[in-house]
């Protein structure tokens, strides 16, 4: 699938807001959350992430003019149950904050709602993908569990970096490595997964399945057309594997090293931070390599699989 | 909506016969001429005089080699043959465009079964075309709606058109009569009759979308062993020719020019 940059950043930045959104929510259900510049700064942060994000996913639309028009269709679209979600959670959220600004009070059962929706925001916007069932490598729950791990870790990532506390560095490290633990099966699951996955083949989509082989012979163009460009985008396997690597490495095994070393030499604020910002560059490499690596069985029409 | 509507009891779609298809494109262009005019936002290309031209199509030509095989499942290569193999819109009975469309401007109408976007509502995110498992989505680049076939919706029911051209435009077309419309609810229709007889068939029917439009098999044909076999028996056509005595000018030519070669 093509890689939309808006996409891509899209769902990097608002997975980040909703995991702070979430864990601030935690915070305030323990009773661990008390107004001060820097946790007004990360509620701030948690809100400006999910809208940016939000902006973004409307870049790529035909007619953004229109966009008001996806909050309609909750009752069967996760695109529409996400959009609807986004917003409600933002608001509420805001609230919370408000009303603890102004009047002092904080109250639990807000938090403890905004929680859920929080959550339940990432897991429709993992859904989108999760769905599409002729794509067989996003359609499996390990999708949702990516996002899901991601947010949190990206979350925690940046609340550390505002706030490195020792107790902060460590639910960063427990963020890492649970959102790694998912992507890692999630690429190890992908790597079995052929277009073929659920018994789709040239044959198949032909329906001429009574002969001994059936390729394509003649595409119905010469030039690049709608359905080649977004859906049957290619990386080169060489790229794909040494991007994997970088994702990994960025995202993944420098951030874990440097909070290491903050715990160790007690310089918490630089490595946390430095930490914080790999991190969220691995997770944008590993969400190209999301839509790069997908294959669409459409691409059984055009000479693959 | 789109949520689905319940089974409509009239399905409206196409039966198209690969064994008759000759690949000539020609649905494919009358297709893009009708509804570049008709339903919806003009279908639009890109680069259309230049050197990498794309546009929206409704219903492309795609072209497969296959290799048939004997009783025994052994490949017969020598007598592969092309299957030209033309894809639009099956207005599928359990579309997930439909459904995962946010805005509502994907539907399925209850009275005929017919999958159509209202350009109106349609935000351009592209979603319904990554659910289809067929390709039979397009963004219109220029307008930034989703296409797709109509089925002709405007044509099939206007009365200002001869009521033999209330079909659609693909169908109307067709030199070779692959292509064939109807209402496959109906076990009666001519085109749920030939899909009966002819052993029709669904597009990948694992991805469980139901298609209402179905595909004719190809014939299997005479292979080319056993036909070579036939040739064996046909007198030498050379021989025949020479034995051929050609009198008058041309006669003399041809021995003259014999002499000479
Ligand atoms: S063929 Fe594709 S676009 Fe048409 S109804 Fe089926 S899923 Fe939808
Ligand atoms: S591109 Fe248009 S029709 Fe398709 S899902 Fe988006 S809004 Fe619906
Ligand atoms: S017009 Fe008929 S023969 Fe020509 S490509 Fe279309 S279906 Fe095939």
């Amino acid at each position: 699938m093509h890689p939309a940059s808006s996409v891509i950043f899209f769902t990097t930045a608002s997975g980040a807001g909703f995991g702070i959104m979430g864990w601030l929510c935690v915070a305030i259900l323990m009773g661990h959350y008390i107004l001060t510049p820097q946790t007004i700064l990360m509620g701030v942060i948690g809100l400006a992430l999910a809208g940016v994000g939000l902006l973004s996913s409307t870049l790529h639309l035909g007619n953004p003019q229109r966009a008001w028009r996806a909050f309609s269709q909750w009752r069967t679209s996760w695109l529409s149950r996400e959009g609807i979600l986004a917003v409600i959670t933002c608001v509420s959220f805001a609230a919370i904050l408000g009303i603890y600004l102004t009047s002092g009070v904080i109250l639990p059962w807000m938090a403890g709602s905004c929680l859920v929706l929080s959550l339940l925001t990432i897991i429709a916007t993992a859904m989108i993908y999760a769905q599409i069932k002729p794509v067989p490598r996003w359609h499996t729950k390990l999708t949702v569990l990516c996002y899901l791990g991601f947010s949190i870790s990206t979350g925690m990532a940046v609340i550390a970096a505002v706030s490195p506390t020792r107790y902060h560095v460590y639910l960063a490290f427990g963020g890492l490595v649970l959102a790694w633990v998912f992507k890692l099966l999630w690429w190890q699951r992908a790597s079995r997964t052929s277009l073929s996955h659920d018994g789709s083949t040239t044959a198949t989509a032909t329906g001429l399945t009574g002969f001994s082989s059936v390729k394509l012979f003649e595409k119905p163009h010469m030039t690049q057309n709608y359905l080649m460009t977004e859906m049957v985008f290619e990386i080169g396997r060489k790229h794909a594997a040494r991007l994997r690597q970088i994702a990994l490495l960025a995202g993944g095994l420098l951030p874990f090293i440097c909070l290491g070393l903050a715990i160790v030499t007690g310089q918490t604020a630089g490595f946390v931070m430095l930490s914080c910002v790999m991190h969220l560059i691995g997770v944008g490499v590993e969400r190209w390599l999301f839509f790069a690596e997908a294959e669409h069985v459409v691409a059984l029409y055009y000479g693959k699989g | 909506m789109t949520m689905l509507p319940p089974e409509p009891s009239k399905k409206l779609g196409l039966v198209i016969d690969l064994d008759i298809c000759v690949g000539c494109h020609a649905c494919a262009v009358n297709c893009k001429e009708w509804n570049t005019g008709g339903y919806g936002n003009s279908l639009s290309d890109q680069d259309a005089y230049g050197s990498e031209p794309s546009g929206a199509w409704l219903n492309r030509i795609h072209s497969f080699e296959a290799v048939p095989m004997d009783a025994h499942g052994t490949p017969q290569p020598s007598d592969a043959r092309i299957v030209h193999f033309p894809k639009s819109c099956l207005h599928c009975d359990d579309a997930p465009c439909v459904t995962v469309c946010p805005t509502g401007a994907s539907y399925k109408r209850a009275e005929d079964g017919i999958v159509l976007v209202n350009e109106e509502h349609c935000i351009g995110c592209g979603l319904c075309a990554w659910s289809c498992a067929y390709g039979a989505r397009e963004m219109d680049r220029a307008s930034g709606v989703m296409k797709k076939c109509t089925l002709c919706v405007d044509r099939i029911y206007n009365e200002n058109l001869p009521v033999e051209d209330r079909e659609p435009a693909c169908v109307k077309s067709c030199p070779a009569n692959a292509r064939h419309f109807g209402d496959l609810a109906d076990p009666s229709s001519d085109v749920s009759v030939m899909v009966a007889d002819r052993g029709g068939f669904d597009l990948m029917p694992e991805q469980g979308n139901k298609p209402v439009n179905k595909y004719l098999p190809p014939r299997t044909k005479t292979s080319r062993c056993a036909s070579q076999a036939r040739d064996d028996e046909v007198p030498n056509l050379v021989s025949l020719a020479k034995n051929n005595q050609s009198t008058g000018i041309l006669g003399w030519l041809d021995r003259t020019l014999d002499a000479i070669s």
